[in-house]
């Protein structure tokens, strides 16, 4: 999952760094992440993992990293197949 | 009817004429005296902007008179909370005070909503940093007129990046900035500059440093000869600033931007380029009743067009209010989450944001069409100079109007936006 969400973040995110080069934890924003690349991100995320993030979950935090990242697929992919 | 009866009538409908027009003095004076004293002193300082603007205007000249009136009556600390020594007025109350200086000089009207919008980035997002504090109180005891520097050189218009960094030594810090407009910069007592937060950070890690004027050195690099908006003075600068680490706002500039900058600017330009189509559509109604008078029974060609700018305006107004209480709705939400950020549904921001900017998207480019049919209404009268209906300094102003942020740059945010919303953007029912 986090070589998919890092393929996205390559393709959708125009960091100022290569995503590869990235920690799991390491803090997007200073990576360079900005709010209107979050948009992006977000689509992006929900389309590769056929989920929809909800407003609730849609906060600076879900997108500060790829850690947090790949918790919010791994709980919306679990409810999902509890449904 | 006889003739008795009908003096009688006449006599009745007089003495009914005289009562109304008696209740009209009474309310005029009750309104007058109800008249809060901040728009009582806008109006002062209003009267004064206007008999300057055309002198601002034809020199390319910053409104001192005006702003030294501003000192004079402390509007320049309206928007500060009283327990910090302001006149604790709303958004609103000073989109109000906007307005009404943008009917008598657009230059010095757009100059008092730039500084509000500074001002209110300080207020809301200093944290309580004592040196921030005290930079507030000095604000409010010497009346500090506060403008910004956000552009650059290399980075262009978008205020969401910058080349230069802050670079930290032992807690002091020296920037160098290269700006393509600072706004009225040579005559600012204090210039809030963004950077990057570290030479290390990417160009969009911004900080918002405040940088009184004995902390700077201007260097003019370009002048400010312009096609309005001539009295704002936004020339070119090389700019450096020195200074503690504490003169730099404790949050992230992205934070800043989008809770205090984007809404406060927004409305109050909005409020500025009202009060100038407002004083067009004054301009054109006086006109237009001068026309009529001079052949009665019939309305002059133009009449439709100025039914049409009236009832524009008023949608205006009306827009300007959606906004200002969605503004305010937003601050005092902010408040009340501020301890828990990080973790706040970013839905709310993205509507505020989407919705400030539509409303500069339809206000910038209204007021320019409306102010076009006034000068139809006017004709020539409008089109020369110096006549008591002239509107080409209004329509020159009113062109920055689009600009100011390019109307384009600002539907693609938008459209960005609204790419993230799952509640419909076309507000509460």
């Amino acid at each position: 999952m986090k070589t998919a969400l890092r393929r996205i973040l390559t393709e959708s995110a125009r960091l100022d760094v290569p995503a590869d080069s990235l920690a799991d934890d390491a803090d997007l924003y200073a990576a360079g992440l900005s709010s209107l690349a979050t948009v992006h991100l977000m689509l992006a995320v929900e389309d590769e993992f056929n989920i929809e993030i909800p407003d609730r979950m849609l906060t600076r935090r879900l997108f500060s990293s790829i850690d947090s990242l790949a918790a919010a697929v791994t709980e919306l992919q679990l409810a999902q197949a509890a449904a | 009817m006889n003739a008795s009866t009908d003096v009688a009538v006449l006599a009745a409908v007089k003495a009914e004429e005289a009562a109304v027009a008696a209740a009209q003095i009474v309310e005029d004076v009750r309104q007058a005296s109800a008249e809060p004293a901040w728009l009582a002193a806008t109006r002062r300082v209003a009267q004064i902007a206007a008999q300057h603007a055309a002198a601002v205007d034809r020199d390319a000249r910053f409104p001192v008179e005006a702003f030294e009136a501003m000192r004079r009556e402390r509007l320049l600390s309206a928007m500060i909370p009283a327990a910090l020594g302001g006149a604790g007025l709303t958004l609103a109350e000073v989109a109000r005070i906007c307005e009404t200086l943008a009917r008598a000089c657009s230059s010095t009207a757009m100059v008092y909503a730039m500084h509000q919008s500074q001002v209110a980035c300080i207020v809301d997002q200093s944290n309580g940093v004592p040196w921030q504090r005290e930079m507030i109180a000095r604000l409010v005891d010497e009346q500090w007129l506060l403008a910004s520097a956000t552009s650059e050189e290399t980075i262009g218009g978008n205020m969401r990046t910058s080349a230069c960094a802050v670079e930290l030594v032992d807690g002091a810090f020296r920037i160098e900035k290269l700006a393509p407009t600072i706004s009225y910069g040579e005559h600012a007592d204090c210039i809030l500059v963004t950077a990057r937060r570290s030479p290390e950070a990417s160009a969009s890690d911004q900080v918002l440093i405040v940088a009184p004027r004995d902390s700077l050195v201007l260097e003019k690099r370009g002048g400010w000869d312009s096609l309005g908006m001539r009295g704002t003075c936004s020339e070119s600068f090389r700019l450096v600033a020195v200074g503690r680490e504490e003169q730099i706002l404790p949050v992230p500039f992205a934070q800043i931007a989008d809770q205090s900058m984007l809404p406060v600017s927004h409305t109050l330009w909005a409020s500025v380029w009202i009060g100038i189509t407002a004083d067009a559509v004054n301009r054109a109604h006086q006109f237009f009743r001068a026309q009529a008078r001079g052949k009665p029974g019939a309305l002059p060609p133009s009449a439709g067009r100025l039914a049409d700018a009236v009832a524009q305006l008023r949608m205006m107004q009306a827009r300007l209010k959606v906004a200002l209480d969605a503004a305010s709705d937003a601050s005092s939400e902010r408040i009340a989450r501020d301890a828990c950020d990080f973790d706040t549904p970013l839905g709310a921001s993205l509507s505020l944001a989407s919705d400030m900017n539509t409303l500069k998207l339809s206000i910038s480019s209204t007021a320019l069409q409306v102010v076009q049919e006034t000068l139809m209404i006017c004709g020539m009268a409008g089109y020369k100079n110096n006549t008591d209906y002239s509107v080409g300094r209004h329509l020159r102003d009113l062109f920055s109007a689009p600009l100011m942020i390019s109307n384009d740059r600002i539907q693609l945010n938008t459209a960005n936006l609204l790419l993230a919303q799952r509640t419909p953007a076309t507000g509460r029912i």
